[in-house]
């Protein structure tokens, strides 16, 4: 029922926010057996995952319908606006931590292994970044250069924030056929990343014995990146949504709430990755 | 609105939305969803205090007696996460669901199916924490901390605690969000943010308080986990990395975590002192701008929990300083609610004693808090039962009593009935005593040296932790008496509440009857009405 004045629309009673906590409850609780290696947490996660997806399809679903029912107001698209700042805001501040815990290890805890006192406990152990083997490794590792496939990947994604953009202007001025393609271009960008990606992970961890285990640089190096091809995932399905909605003929010049969320989102990733560029894999 | 169309809304009302138990499952409404969290923050209050009594219970006398040290331990835990997690920070987002629609002039929040996805994911957080006493090895027993590299040992209970940590922190994100939309977006004409009530002020700083540090609790949980189970070595020297580096992270989201709780608080104060001393709040902008400096200084604090890890002088410095530097906005807090009673006409409601037991208990708690700012203290006092008494000074005597003096407050306007004074009051005096009985002991027993979350003492202390296992058991019967004497009575029926139970209240909420009707200001208030009552308030 919408209020008859400002026209906000407040949805009617909905199921899905219990199908989500439902979901949530099994992935949470196979996760937690899983990684102790019970086999049943991963039919949990699995159950979990399967209504997981259901909600996201129906709640989706719904929002779109809404939507394209035109009954969002401009009240409500800029509820969504303000919505979706401090939602990328979280996520900053998430990639804050690991950030934080970087250039602590680097700043902090690697030179004071490398002191006086810890010369006693280990003193093999060289406190340069990266390090080429943990304090109490045997099994030296190589890091990741910045050049070849990490830069490859980095001209990936900041040509794919130029081509979203274009196709945003397509978009603007009623221009389909732009908007469609340049997004289609946009997506296959981003999944060219992730194959990258894949494809350097599986090198360093078979041929340079970078694995999880090493040190933290190979913490760090695969948390980091690791939860950044998460976003460009999440980035990336967002915008397939958004293209398939552009097919079906979604959208108008002056209401593409949906559109700027994804394309908002698809910026912040690819400003974490050139954080990371320069931390990760150059400095 | 007179009594007849209310009844007519009311008959309209039961036809708008499912009943029974898909009422509350399918919410979509602020109130209902409040009503949710409301309820859902009594029960892990009251779960949380039976782990408190269950310490309370071993530390009576010296020797183990009831429980081994580590059910002991995995109580002290969960006792400190169900409290924070479940217990006062959903109680919060309860009383901003209910009340900011209400006092803004809203229709609903801003995303309403979402604000019921935030609501309902806390049910089943908290049911991982309760599998986890009963999976082998039982609950995580690393403190609420969990500090590596306790938390990097230990059985499944810890993996459970990190992922309803993470459920936990889903919600509280989503919950924030809606909070900030809502006020930033929803209010209705005329009421511009420096003419907002004081709760509003208060939630909107929280709730960008939690949208920042959420995230980095997660973070820190994450690299737990993956220290746990996928060779990382964020927290092994061994490995490169450093526990204290768990620390920093923590106490980054730890110490804003801790205005969390307290902002709200200070804002429902800052509602119920006007409200009784018949007088518009002293000093608004300088409640706001205390307010906003008390978040930027929370980000700048967290290491003076570290203290006694060691830390260069020149850290230990800065942190001391910027810590003490936050008794100065709240200072101003504190007075400012002086002043606003001063040469008011004050009567002392049950809103009104818990507001002003806040004033008086917080302010010592506060004290005790710039003592423990100073490092060459704290080294000393660190991880002692004077923490203890410190962190419930704020905690329980802030938080609680603020939630309390809310819920006697606005009970009239949830319900349609008055609560009963008398008993309101017995509640107060009851808490209130029983509360000094079992904190303001450790407070000596914390300078005597009385370690914290260890379940046997030396015999000296004896005496004092006697008398605090008394007071425990005294203030957990009189939140049993508030349950089934004022609370229950009071929902079932009563003396029935007229729209304005307290005729200082000058905020919108105080508009509406009682009890609210399921929706309110679908209509926008009208602009002369913001106004009057911004004027009343002294509000330009």
């Amino acid at each position: 029922m919408s209020s008859s004045q400002t026209g906000y629309f407040v949805p009617q009673p909905s199921k899905w926010p219990l199908v989500g906590a439902v979901a949530l409850f099994f992935i949470g609780l196979g996760a937690a057996f899983a990684v102790n290696q019970h086999s049943l947490g991963y039919w949990s996660i699995a159950v979990g995952a399967a209504i997981l997806l259901y909600m996201l399809f129906g709640w989706f679903g719904d929002v779109i319908g809404e939507s394209e029912g035109g009954r969002y107001g401009a009240n409500v698209d800029l509820s969504f606006r303000w919505g979706m700042g401090w939602f990328i805001f979280s996520e900053v501040m998430f990639f804050g931590a690991f950030f934080g815990a970087l250039f602590y290890l680097r700043a902090v805890s690697v030179p004071e292994l490398g002191d006086m006192i810890h010369k006693m406990l280990w003193p093999d152990f060289n406190p340069v970044w990266p390090t080429a083997v943990a304090p109490n490794g045997t099994e030296p590792y190589s890091a990741m250069g910045p050049i070849g496939l990490p830069l490859i990947n980095t001209i990936l994604l900041l040509t794919s924030g130029l081509t979203l953009t274009v196709a945003h202007w397509g978009l603007v001025n009623n221009n389909r056929g732009q908007l469609k393609l340049f997004l289609l271009l946009t997506v296959a960008l981003g999944f060219t990343f992730l194959g990258l990606q894949a494809y350097e992970y599986h090198h360093g961890w078979t041929e340079m014995n970078l694995t999880l285990a090493s040190g933290v640089y190979g913490a760090t190096f695969y948390l980091m990146t690791g939860f950044h091809g998460l976003h460009v995932m999440i980035g990336a399905i967002m915008l397939t949504v958004v293209l398939l909605r552009s097919v079906k003929g979604h959208f108008k010049p002056d209401h593409h709430f949906a559109f700027e969320a994804a394309a908002w989102y698809w910026h912040f990733v690819d400003v974490v990755w050139l954080i990371l560029f320069v931390f990760v894999y150059w400095l | 609105m007179t009594t007849a169309t209310h009844v007519t809304d009311h008959a309209h009302d039961h036809h708008d939305h499912p009943s029974g138990i898909m009422r509350w499952v399918t919410a979509t409404n602020h109130k209902d969803i409040g009503t949710l969290y409301l309820w859902f923050a009594f029960i892990m209050f009251l779960s949380g205090g039976v782990m408190a009594l269950c310490i309370r219970l071993e530390l009576f006398q010296p020797g183990l007696q009831y429980f081994r040290p580590e059910l002991f331990n995995q109580f002290t835990t969960l006792h400190g996460l169900v409290m924070v997690f479940g217990a006062i920070m959903p109680a919060f987002t309860g009383l901003a669901n209910w009340m900011l629609p209400l006092m803004l002039g809203a229709p609903d929040m801003a995303f309403a199916r979402m604000n019921n996805w935030s609501f309902w994911l806390l049910p089943p957080a908290a049911a991982l924490l309760m599998i986890s006493f009963v999976v082998p090895g039982g609950a995580a027993a690393a403190g609420w901390t969990l500090y590596a590299p306790l938390a990097t040992q230990m059985g499944v209970g810890m993996d459970l605690t990190i992922f309803a940590i993470h459920i936990m922190g889903i919600s509280s994100i989503m919950g924030a969000i809606n909070i900030i939309v809502t006020i930033l977006n929803m209010r209705a004409p005329g009421m511009t943010l420096m003419k907002m009530p004081m709760f509003a002020w208060t939630s909107l700083i929280t709730a960008y308080l939690l949208i920042a540090v959420m995230p980095v609790l997660a973070g820190a949980v994450t690299m737990v986990l993956t220290d746990r189970h996928f060779g990382t070595n964020f927290f092994n020297a061994a490995g490169g990395g450093d526990p204290v580096l768990y620390q920093h992270i923590f106490w980054f989201f730890g110490h804003p975590e801790v205005y969390i709780m307290a902002l709200p608080a200070f804002g429902v104060v800052s509602q119920v002192i006007p409200t009784f001393s018949r007088k518009p709040l002293f000093g608004y902008h300088s409640m706001v701008y205390a307010t906003a400096s008390i978040a930027i200084l929370s980000f700048m604090v967290w290491a003076h929990h570290m203290f006694a890890v060691g830390m260069p002088v020149t850290a230990q410095l800065f942190f001391m300083y910027a810590t003490a530097l936050i008794a100065v906005p709240t200072g101003v807090k504190v007075f400012n609610w002086i002043a606003t009673m001063w040469k008011g006409a004050m009567t002392f409601e049950t809103p009104m004693l818990f507001a002003i037991g806040f004033v008086c208990l917080f302010t010592m708690g506060g004290f005790s808090g710039v003592v423990l700012s100073i490092a060459a203290v704290d080294i000393q006092l660190q991880d002692t039962y004077y923490v203890v008494a410190h962190f419930h000074y704020v905690l329980v005597a802030g938080a609680l009593f603020s939630l309390f003096a809310a819920v006697y407050y606005w009970l009239p306007k949830w319900t349609g009935h008055m609560y009963p004074e008398g008993r309101g009051k017995v509640h107060f005096w009851w808490s209130m005593i029983a509360f000094n009985v079992t904190f303001f002991p450790m407070h000596f027993l914390g300078l005597a040296g009385m370690p914290r979350r260890i379940p046997d003492y030396a015999t000296q202390f004896t005496e004092f932790n006697t008398m605090a296992t008394v007071g425990a058991f005294a203030f957990g019967i009189a939140q049993v008496y508030f349950l089934f004497f004022v609370l229950l009575p009071t929902i079932k029926g009563g003396q029935k509440a007229p729209q304005r139970p307290w005729e200082g209240g000058q905020t919108l909420e105080w508009e509406v009857p009682s009890p609210a009707p399921f929706h309110t200001w679908e209509e926008p208030p009208a602009r002369e009405l913001v106004d009057k009552l911004s004027a009343e308030q002294k509000l330009h």
